[in-house]
């Protein structure tokens, strides 16, 4: 099974990498864009058949080491 | 005294800091990452460099190694442990000192000399230093220190931060901040003072013809308080 999760910072945690892509769309033209905030995306494979089972066991992973929960928010977005 | 210095893939400061270590009278023994069992040793140093390439977030996945077991026994048992640079990085990631190190405001490595104000002289660190500002060298990417309202105010309230960024003089104030770190923290300690995490260097301070001397007072007065 194969769970996808999204790892974003928090609001109130600058992203500075975020605001230079944001600077580079405009400079390309697109010049309409509020904001960009950066995140990561993970795709893990497991043994694991249930649905339940296998979210639960990604969501200790994104708590344990995924994510750094001071500055990053995590969403399991798909199990399939 | 007795030292020892665990050595990551990618760690870089690691020989530095033995050489450090030794040049002010440690016995230092070095420790591979995938060791379980830590030397008895008086102080623990995690080194700088880049454990693990930085993968995932920088220290997170050192944070996890085999010997990190024994060295967060050994912090919560009340020794020593101080990481430099990448090994401030670790040490947050452990959990061991409170906040994060994201990637430094303006985007830049930075390699320079900078001037550190210490904050607490009321631990086994600091204690009788006749310094009160040190000239220390940094080199970083990810050395923007961040952590949250409610955890600032525990770390200025237990008095944890170690030192701050600031002028020849001493003034902290933000154009002496070179990563954008929150009140120019430049290093920090766990409640108890026993672990410190700093991202400015002492090993590279210790020869006058090479550099400078700051990091030998801090080693020097260092291993007279651990006597």
């Amino acid at each position: 099974m194969k769970i996808s999760v999204i790892i974003t910072l928090k609001k109130d945690v600058l992203d500075p990498q975020g605001k230079v892509i944001h600077q580079a769309l405009d400079g390309m033209g697109f010049d309409d864009v509020n904001e960009v905030r950066q995140g990561k995306y993970f795709e893990v494979d497991t043994k694991e058949t249930d649905p339940k089972k296998a979210k639960d066991k990604v969501e200790e992973m994104c708590k344990k080491l995924l994510a750094n929960l001071v500055i990053e928010n995590y969403k399991i977005i798909d199990a399939q | 005294m007795k030292s020892a210095v665990i050595t990551f893939p990618g760690s870089n400061c690691d020989r530095d800091m033995d050489v450090a270590l030794k040049k002010f009278g440690f016995k230092n023994k070095m420790v591979w990452h995938q060791d379980i069992e830590l030397p008895k040793s008086d102080l623990v140093v995690l080194p700088g460099g880049f454990s693990y390439g930085d993968y995932l977030r920088c220290g997170s996945m050192a944070s996890k190694s085999k010997i990190m077991k024994s060295v967060i026994n050994f912090a919560n048992s009340g020794g020593m442990v101080m990481g430099i640079c990448n090994g401030f990085q670790i040490l947050v990631e452990t959990g061991l000192v409170p906040g994060v190190l994201l990637r430094n405001k303006y985007l830049e490595f930075i390699c320079r000399n900078v001037f550190v104000k210490i904050n607490n002289k009321n631990n086994g660190y600091f204690k009788n230093i006749r310094n009160d500002i040190l000239e220390l060298h940094i080199a970083h990417n990810e050395g923007n220190y961040f952590c949250t309202n409610d955890q600032l105010k525990e770390i200025e309230d237990n008095a944890q931060v170690a030192i701050n960024y600031c002028d020849p003089e001493g003034k902290i104030e933000e154009p002496f901040n070179p990563n954008g770190s929150i009140k120019n923290i430049a290093g920090i300690f766990n409640k108890e003072k026993n672990v410190l995490g700093m991202m400015p260097h002492p090993e590279r301070m210790i020869d006058h013809s090479l550099s400078g001397e700051d990091g030998s007072h801090f080693f020097k007065n260092l291993i007279n308080n651990l006597k």
